[in-house]
């Protein structure tokens, strides 16, 4: 029924506008990238729903992007540069002009590169624009540069690039359409968030089976099908007995194995040689095999041969070589990896193992799928069937977080490929860019002889390093990076480690730095470990000069962060609706298995404060400073249009710029071409994305299909359309192992020759999470660890009105059975101990969470005062972060050593290494310990609000019988 | 106090309602915010937030996500459970109601709350057996699901998207929105494929929305459920082969091509 609808009891207005403008751009409530429109009325927000028509989301929207007016509208925002005039930490500044702030930071910056450019630090938090970030460093000449990746997800991007060229976390997905059996494990919800629960719908009304494997039984895992309680830690053991059990029952995909990955190459084994473990090689370099049809060793990527895969054979030089699937059955077959083994590390039933072992061959043995698609391999050979085996994969940060990561995210790339479910129909599919080489051929810059003053590096600080020649270390082994990122602490540190940024640039060590530059990362509360600390590091003074050790900080936030009081000039940022962005294929694209695309912001509305879009200030200050790219030959500055301008006119290399789509004078090009001056028009046309559909000849097999493989070069994703050969064994983790036995030029110091030997296994291994050796089980009986909550995203939902209501507060879980051996009852007050320090919080009990680990919601507790909340709200005085009891530096060596946090092959902060004794906390005032002096607010208006009646003005006017009553506007 | 309407032979009533789906529904709230965010500029507008900032923020929702377990130890449960007004056949909130404020449209069987006419005296509220009701403490009148009238009829929406919010929403396609007084239509369909349900029906309101039951879990998947097992080759040495290799012998002669 149109129009206003007369009901007897009053009148409706059933078809009200809903804006008198609708704009579409890309969520920012989290890191998924959804496709979303904003519907405006008379320049406010009214609604902001789901495009409908976006890859990623397809018009669903989560409760955090069904948020973004309130975060928009936050009264936590900044409003104008600001110098600090108090004491760090104390929060008190005065508000400056941009040009003023500018010129500060331009002035200080360009002496810090005339002088020595690794002395600015610049580091990156939850940013999508490291594309830009890492270049700017580059051109700046410092290799200091990193953004968070270290924190969260380094070990499954090395893991997998090194392994199959390709990862987990939103770089590769689950055939959703196809898979018969999926295992999720330690998934977060806050990348691919919307894509995940959309498949894991699908994949439930098809009847596939759900496996979580997580230490708590929340979100995703509340629907599985079966939740598999892992202690957390010990997910390889528990990954690495299911390939015992599958090798022992001959449930592998030999055919795959050959035609796809390195287990037929040749191994040299020749103990004490400085090549022992190293691929034999012919002339060119090539991998060899034992070709079973001429029975003669063989170039391993020939199409023609027929490989062995077991027994040891001889060299043309006589000396002996082992295949490396003989090694990788070898060594997984022994008893040491089976399940009963497994089930003493990993607290799951050894009956239990056997039985996901045994179905998951009967998925992927049984259930074959046959698509009737012809495609060409890399040889050329054309097939006229797509074979899959429908078992599907997928873990992030419950993975990620441990200092055992990266092998054990090896060990389940492992399982896929024994499986021969990678890129197949029903397994884990790459999103383009990926597959890539194994791993990328990028390599780190910033060698002692690539540091110099006024010059750019020669490359990108952040790489791949395949062997001790690509570590940045001097002649002494001496790290060169501030967070000594690619020494041998941490020699495939590819994000960097910006947990040990601050606690290094404090001691001085390597070196002392004059400026750190940071973006949004609340470093002083949920994005460090160790947060008492680093409060105390950043406010610390030396003692004879009375100088900050940490001499100057600038920063960008758009929001009255935990961080911004301990810095020195504040660069207010925007929203995410005021600005324009890219998520651009030469970052974290938002592809999809099928094609790759990518995504613009724009400003849906202009900022109503003195703030300005960080990338737009970088791209400034980078042409106060003079830097090459962004500077013309006059000295002009290259991009005055700020970001627009450089993501329409930046290209990277000829005809390959940020944005793929609608490239080429007409925007009839897409991938490579020319600059368009009309792109950021084109894409908001197409509401803010560009997406390509692969044909189906190009979907499965993308590591050697050769169409798709030559269409991925001729957009520049890879360098060559070679197949890309998945590495069962990992060669440059043997090469490490070889320089720490005293091979080759450059070798690893003396103190850390047996770590670097133990952990480059050339085959994934398990070892127990460093908190938990050395008797820290017996001292700490239980695992700490955190979930992210739907609902929030880090430090950003408590700002929000509406998200705040969801979670106010957080308590820390224990299992009820457990809780009740040790006396601990339902809202209890206990403290929690580490090595490092101890909290005082409160415990709910519950029944899904493994018996020997605690847990907590994620970055709920706030610091009193923060963003502009009321200093005695519930996220101060009730919430906590676990933070304080995880330091970032693991307990000394006898030599007084201490090593970092982290995995010992990435640098990934091992968050959830955290092992703690809980113990009752006497009844005294209820509030967590530690408390904070409260930070003082920007925004008294805020803090007092008695009421908020968001959206009182779209009140559809309705013609009513009686006058409105009250007023509620 | 307040009639219902008349009631219609079966199967001529239109009977508008959600289905919502508790084997996919992980509980990410988008289906309660963006419920907000639609509502609080709609038809109810606002749904004001009290303390938004403070230390007691409460504000107005039409519908809340409940995560509770049921049962004990590993065969736990979590479940999470959206609750919002079922607009019930029989519903206790409109008959209550001293002012007719609280009313059941005869269209479609919408529970709607006319707030010129509410007077805020919650009797609503405490008849509602399912916690349905919302009182706004600032305009001081109840407020409710609307099951979004504003978008279901709307013609400056496109017609495929004329759906509840929470409906268009839900990134676990968990919500349905239809016709339950048609047996023909798309979610009567679901609910008896599924086994709908409906909440409390001994209270004998007969809430039009339905909840889906968690399908059957596939805990024991496989040919031989509980205690299966991969069969283990047997690895005793051949004749002949090198000590300890006897393992790797049915790898020996496969015949295999790149």
């Amino acid at each position: 029924m149109p129009g206003d609808f007369l009901d007897p009891q009053e009148r409706i207005d059933l078809s009200p506008i809903i804006g008198d403008e609708t704009k579409t751009t890309t969520c920012y409530m989290c890191a998924c990238r959804c496709g979303i429109k904003v519907h405006l009325r008379e320049g406010e927000i009214r609604y902001i729903e789901g495009n409908k028509d976006h890859p990623i989301n397809k018009g669903v929207l989560c409760g955090k992007g069904s948020a973004g007016i309130m975060q928009h509208y936050s009264p936590a925002r900044l409003t104008k540069p600001l110098r600090r005039v108090g004491e760090r930490g104390s929060g008190e500044f005065e508000e400056i002009e941009w040009e003023e702030a500018l010129t500060i930071v331009a002035d200080r910056m360009k002496k810090i590169r005339a002088d020595d450019p690794k002395k600015l630090a610049f580091f990156t938090g939850r940013d999508q624009s490291q594309a830009l970030t890492g270049w700017w460093a580059s051109q700046f000449g410092t290799p200091n540069h990193a953004a968070h990746g270290g924190f969260c997800s380094v070990n499954m991007a090395a893991a997998g690039l090194y392994s199959i060229g390709g990862s987990f976390w939103e770089f590769g997905e689950p055939d959703w359409e196809l898979t018969e059996y999926f295992m999720m494990f330690g998934v977060a919800e806050d990348h691919d968030s919307n894509p995940i629960k959309m498949g894991l719908s699908t994949l439930k009304a098809r009847g596939a089976k759900f496996v979580s494997v997580n230490p708590v039984k929340t979100g995703y895992s509340a629907i599985a099908d079966e939740w598999i309680g892992v202690r957390p830690g010990s997910d390889g053991a528990f990954v690495l007995a299911l390939i015992h059990e599958l090798l022992h029952a001959d449930k592998i995909d030999l055919d795959y194995l050959v035609r796809y990955t390195n287990a037929p190459w040749l191994v040299i084994k020749d103990p004490g040689a400085d090549d022992d473990g190293l691929f034999a090689r012919g002339a060119d370099g090539e991998p060899l095999c034992w070709d079973q049809n001429t029975g003669q060793i063989a170039d391993a990527r020939l199409a023609g041969v027929a490989p062995a895969v077991v027994g040891e054979y001889t060299l043309d030089d006589g000396r002996t070589a082992v295949l490396s699937f003989l090694l990788m059955a070898d060594r997984y077959m022994d008893m040491n990896y089976g399940p009963e083994a497994a089930a003493l590390k990993s607290g799951v039933a050894a009956n239990h193992i056997r039985r996901i072992a045994a179905e998951l061959a009967e998925a992927a043995f049984e259930k074959e799928i046959v698509l009737d698609v012809e495609w060409t391999d890399w040889a050329g050979r054309k097939q006229d069937k797509m074979i899959g085996r429908p078992v599907a994969m997928h873990a992030m940060r419950g993975i990620s977080a441990h200092s055992n990561g990266f092998h054990t995210c090896r060990a389940i790339h492992l399982l896929q490929m024994l499986l021969g479910t990678i890129d197949v129909p029903g397994g884990f599919r790459y999103k383009p860019p990926f597959p890539r080489p194994c791993p990328p051929p990028q390599k780190p810059a910033g060698r002692p002889d690539q540091v110099n003053a006024n010059t750019p590096l020669p490359g990108p600080p952040l790489g791949f390093p395949t062997g001790p020649e690509d570590l940045l270390v001097d002649a002494d082994g001496t790290p060169q990076r501030i967070d000594k990122a690619f020494s041998w602490e941490a020699p495939i540190s590819a994000h960097g480690m910006m947990h040990m940024v601050i606690t290094n640039a404090w001691k001085g060590d390597p070196y002392p730095i004059d400026t750190l530059f940071m973006f949004m990362a609340n470093m002083a509360w949920n994005s460090s470990m160790n947060t008492s600390g680093v409060m105390d590091m950043l406010t610390d003074r030396n003692e004879e000069t009375g100088e900050y050790k940490i001499p100057f900080i600038v920063y960008s936030d758009a929001f009255w962060s935990e961080t911004v009081p301990y810095c020195d000039i504040i660069l207010p940022d925007t929203t995410y609706l005021e600005r324009w962005d890219a998520v651009s294929m030469l970052d974290r694209p938002i592809c999809s298995a099928d094609g790759p695309a990518d995504a613009i912001r724009q400003p849906v509305v202009e900022p109503d404060r003195d703030v300005r879009p960080f990338q737009t200030v970088l791209i400034d200050l980078g042409a106060r400073i003079g830097l090459p790219g962004l500077t013309n030959e006059d000295g002009s500055p290259k991009y005055p249009g700020g970001y627009s301008d450089y993501l329409v006119n930046h290209e990277r290399m000829p005809g390959i710029g940020t944005l793929a789509g609608w490239r080429g004078e007409n925007g009839d090009s897409h991938g490579t071409g020319a600059v368009n001056p009309n792109q950021l028009d084109r894409y908001i046309e197409n509401g803010c994305f560009w997406s390509h559909e692969f044909p189906e000849n190009q979907r499965y097999f993308k590591h050697a299909n050769r169409d798709y493989l030559e269409y991925a070069a001729s957009m520049g994703w890879i360098g060559s359309s070679d197949q890309i050969v998945l590495q069962v064994y990992s060669e440059p983790m043997q090469r490490f192992r070889l320089a720490a036995r005293g091979h080759g030029d450059i070798t690893p110091p003396d103190e850390h020759k047996a770590r670097v030997e133990a952990y480059f296994d050339p085959l994934p291994t398990w070892y127990r999470p460093f908190e938990s050796q050395d008797g820290g089980e017996d001292k700490y009986p239980f695992f700490a660890i955190t979930q992210r909550p739907m609902a929030m995203y880090h430090s950003w939902g408590s700002q929000n009105a509406w998200l705040r209501q969801i979670h106010t507060s957080n308590r820390l879980y224990m299992n009820r059975f457990q809780a009740e051996l040790e006396g601990i009852e339902d809202d209890d007050w206990v403290w929690v101990i580490s090595h490092h320090s101890r909290i005082k919080v409160q415990v709910r009990l519950m029944e899904g969470v493994e018996r020997n680990t605690v847990w907590t919601w994620n970055a709920i507790g706030k610091r009193s005062g923060a963003w502009n909340l009321d200093p005695d709200s519930p996220e101060a005085k009730k919430g906590f972060l676990l933070n304080h009891v995880i330091s970032e530096l693991l307990p000394p060596k006898e030599s007084g050593f201490r090593y970092s946090n982290s995995d010992p092959v990435t640098g990934q902060a091992a968050w959830y290494d955290l092992r703690v004794r809980i113990e009752k906390a006497e009844a005294e005032e209820e509030i967590t310990l530690p408390q904070f002096d409260a930070q003082p607010s920007t925004n008294n208006a805020s803090v007092g609000q008695r009421i908020l009646r968001y959206g009182a003005r779209f009140k559809p006017k309705r013609p009513a019988k009686n006058p409105a009553k009250g007023d509620n506007s | 106090m307040t009639l219902l309407p008349a009631r219609k032979p079966q199967g001529q009533e239109v009977k508008l309602g959600l289905v919502i789906d508790l084997d996919t529904c992980v509980g990410c709230h988008a289906c309660a915010v963006n419920c907000k965010e639609w509502n609080t500029g709609g038809h109810s507008a606002p749904l004001p937030d009290n303390n938004p900032y403070g230390t007691d923020p409460n504000g107005v929702w039409f519908n809340r996500i409940h995560t509770f377990e049921a049962g004990q130890g590993t065969d736990s449960r979590t479940v999470h459970f959206p609750r919002s007004c079922l607009h019930c056949e029989d519903a206790a909130c409109v008959t209550v109601c001293p002012t007719g404020a609280s009313y059941k449209r005869e269209a479609d069987g919408i529970v709607l709350v006319n707030e010129d006419a509410c007077i805020g005296c919650k009797l609503c509220s405490w008849a509602c057996p399912y916690g349905a009701r919302e009182y706004d403490t600032d305009a001081g009148v109840m407020k409710k699901c609307t099951l979004c009238i504003d978008r279901i009829y709307n013609e400056n929406i496109p017609e495929d998207e004329r759906v509840p919010a929470c409906v268009s929403t839900c990134p676990a396609s968990a919500r349905h929105f239809g016709d339950l007084g048609d047996p023909e239509s798309a979610v009567s369909q679901l609910v008896a494929e599924r086994g709908g349900y409906e909440l409390m029906p001994e209270m004998g309101y007969k809430p039009v929305n339905r909840y889906l039951p968690p399908r059957a879990a596939k805990k024991n998947q496989g040919p031989s459920g509980v205690g299966a097992a991969l069969s283990r080759i047997a690895t005793e040495d051949a004749p002949g082969a090198a000590a300890g290799s006897g393992k790797f012998l049915r790898w020996v002669d496969r015949v295999l091509s790149r």
